[in-house]
């Protein structure tokens, strides 16, 4: 496998749970995994933290990997980013005010509100579109999974990413500036994300387009869900003493649901959800069967971040929850009642100064070389290889298909005597000892896996 | 590198099967992006019009380091003078066809400003065949 890495993986394969039944394999969008003693692993530049496999896991081998809650504590000023998702996993007679508390009884000092940079980076991503209106459909930088995938699998589209730091990043630098102008000590601020998925967390610890993200650490939504559902169940609960009230606006509420970036967006604009969705989609993208699309609103999860691998609530109850509640805010504002967020022009003009991400490259997973001629040479050898394979993308090789054993043969990452269609072939031929095959067959599924049968 | 396609003709939903294949293997052999998205659009192209027109076709891909060569050969109704084919906005479908977006005449032109080379024969009444150049270097 390649030895160089480019990404840093929140998705990890617990080797002891793994019982190398495929299913993570079989759904993979990227080929990212293979069978190597009887355990799944996985190809760190293929893979882009999407969770399809968290998903298709039976055996809850695959986890995602998250800082150690206790780290809050090595800061004096511990401010929880929540995104409100969050929020809107809990049913409606749990008051946003009520799930904050338990947030900040959990140690937290300040949560702060995503979702209230919204109508800020609205407003720049409109204006974005307008000065790039050259590399149309411009695509959405938000959801990190789609900006690996298209990093990997449609590099030729890079150019169409809105280059603007995202709404989490925003948050970071919009708090940490406020504890500047407090002139408090930058080392004693800690924030934290409240992430939904994977990948948010992936994109943290190795942001694409910057350096950092100005966020500290990522807390699994998951985690936050049952320590706040279990304070919020307390019957005689201890608060902390501490307030807060959401200020986010209507915009900014409906946002993270799918559609909720689209509607406030200008122009021809769509909204694409779900991994598969989206490389269909892309393909059009990339072959220009598209014309007259200014925008497009993509996330890897079925109905936006409420989908997220680490969301506990349904992804349809948490998306109704996000429209009630967006109308009652929408009210509010109406009738001149609610107390909106508005950033402060100062900060403002600093956000704005610092919004630009650097240029996002392509990092194919798909080229067989960088020499072009190499690269013809294992293009024909996968051919061949194609000719002498069996075609049933069954799996037992330790690869997701037969074309994929053929690549990874090409690679020099795999041998034609994986397949085992060949292994019978040539024990019956007299090519290859009983004791071969079993030695091929363990480098693949294990000892334990082989001797079960 | 040689393949083949049989085109499915009168199947829009399947049209563009050659051209996606051919899109996966210009991306493993590291060609230029800018690069196989004017081979894609050419390649599109030339396949929809014989789902459209022909009653069979097949194409005929052949990759090399320098270039991909590919050859559409249907049997069809034929173009009757390829020169007046080949001018923008030139299309012998009808209004009512025209209404509905499709036949804008910016096939042919489409494909000819996308390739290197493009050789049209054809014989009204038997078929057409299309070969299309795009070279891999500037």
């Amino acid at each position: 496998m390649s030895s160089e890495t480019y990404f840093y993986h929140a998705l990890r394969i617990n080797q002891d749970a793994c019982s190398g039944c495929m299913h993570c394999m079989k759904a993979c969008p990227t080929q990212a995994i293979r069978m190597r003693k009887g355990k799944a692993i996985l190809l760190a530049n293929r893979c882009i933290d999407c969770g399809e496999c968290y998903i298709a896991c039976p055996h809850r081998a695959i986890y995602v990997n998250h800082d150690d809650f206790d780290t809050i504590f090595k800061y004096d000023h511990r401010i929880a980013l929540v995104p409100t998702v969050f929020i809107n996993q809990f049913r409606e007679n749990i008051s946003t005010q009520t799930i904050y508390e338990s947030i900040l009884d959990s140690g937290f000092t300040e949560v702060f509100e995503v979702e209230t940079m919204i109508d800020f980076l609205l407003e720049e991503t409109r204006q974005y579109i307008d000065q790039h209106s050259e590399n149309k459909p411009l695509i959405s930088v938000f959801c990190p999974a789609i900006v690996r995938l298209i990093q990997v699998k449609f590099p030729a589209l890079t150019e169409n990413i809105v280059l603007l730091k995202t709404p989490m990043s925003l948050a970071a630098m919009y708090c940490r500036k406020k504890f500047e102008q407090q002139q408090i000590d930058q080392s004693k601020v800690g924030i934290f994300y409240i992430s939904p998925c994977a990948a948010k967390i992936a994109a943290t610890k190795t942001p694409v387009g910057q350096d950092i993200t100005g966020v500290d650490g990522v807390i699994n939504m998951d985690f936050m869900y049952n320590h706040v559902l279990r304070k919020i169940k307390e019957e005689h609960r201890v608060s902390s003493g501490y307030k807060q009230i959401s200020k986010m606006s209507s915009i900014g509420s409906i946002y993270p649901s799918s559609g909720g970036e689209k509607i406030n967006m200008k122009g021809r604009c769509l909204a694409i959800d779900g991994i598969k969705n989206a490389v269909e989609f892309l393909e059009k993208v990339e072959n220009d069967e598209l014309s007259d699309v200014d925008y497009l609103e993509m996330r890897a999860c079925d109905q936006s971040c409420t989908g997220g691998i680490l969301v506990s609530g349904n992804r349809f109850l948490t998306t109704e929850r996000i429209r009630n509640r967006t109308n009652k805010i929408r009210q509010q504002e109406t009738e001149g009642i609610r107390k909106t967020f508005n950033i402060e022009p100062e900060i403002a003009t600093y956000l704005q100064e610092h919004i630009a991400l650097d240029a996002i490259l392509p990092r194919s997973m798909m080229k067989l070389d960088e020499d072009r001629s190499v690269a013809m040479k294992k293009m024909t050898l996968i051919n061949e290889l194609m000719q002498q394979l069996p075609g049933v993308d069954c799996g037992i090789c330790g690869a997701p298909t037969c074309q994929a054993l053929a690549e990874d043969i090409a690679k020099v990452d795999a041998a034609l005597v994986d397949c085992v269609f060949w292994q019978t072939n040539l024990e019956s031929n007299g090519n290859m000892t009983s004791k071969e095959r079993v030695e091929t067959f363990r480098k693949i599924w294990g000892k334990k896996a082989s001797e079960k049968a | 590198m040689h393949y083949e396609y049989n085109v499915a003709t009168g199947d829009f939903t399947n049209a563009g099967y050659a051209s996606s294949q051919v899109k996966k293997f210009l991306k493993q052999l590291n060609i230029d992006a800018t690069i196989i998205k004017r081979v894609v659009v050419a390649l599109y192209e030339a396949e929809v019009n014989i789902v459209a027109q022909a009653y069979k076709g097949n194409i005929y891909v052949d990759i090399d380091e320098d270039k991909i060569r590919v050859l559409l050969k249907d049997e069809g109704p034929g173009i009757p003078d390829i020169n007046l084919a080949m001018t923008e906005g030139f299309s012998t479908a009808s209004p009512k066809v025209r209404e509905m977006g499709f036949g804008a005449g910016m096939g042919f032109p489409n494909i000819n400003r996308n390739a290197d080379i493009l050789n049209v024969k054809s014989i009204v009444g038997v078929g057409t065949e299309v070969e299309i150049i795009v070279k891999f270097s500037n």
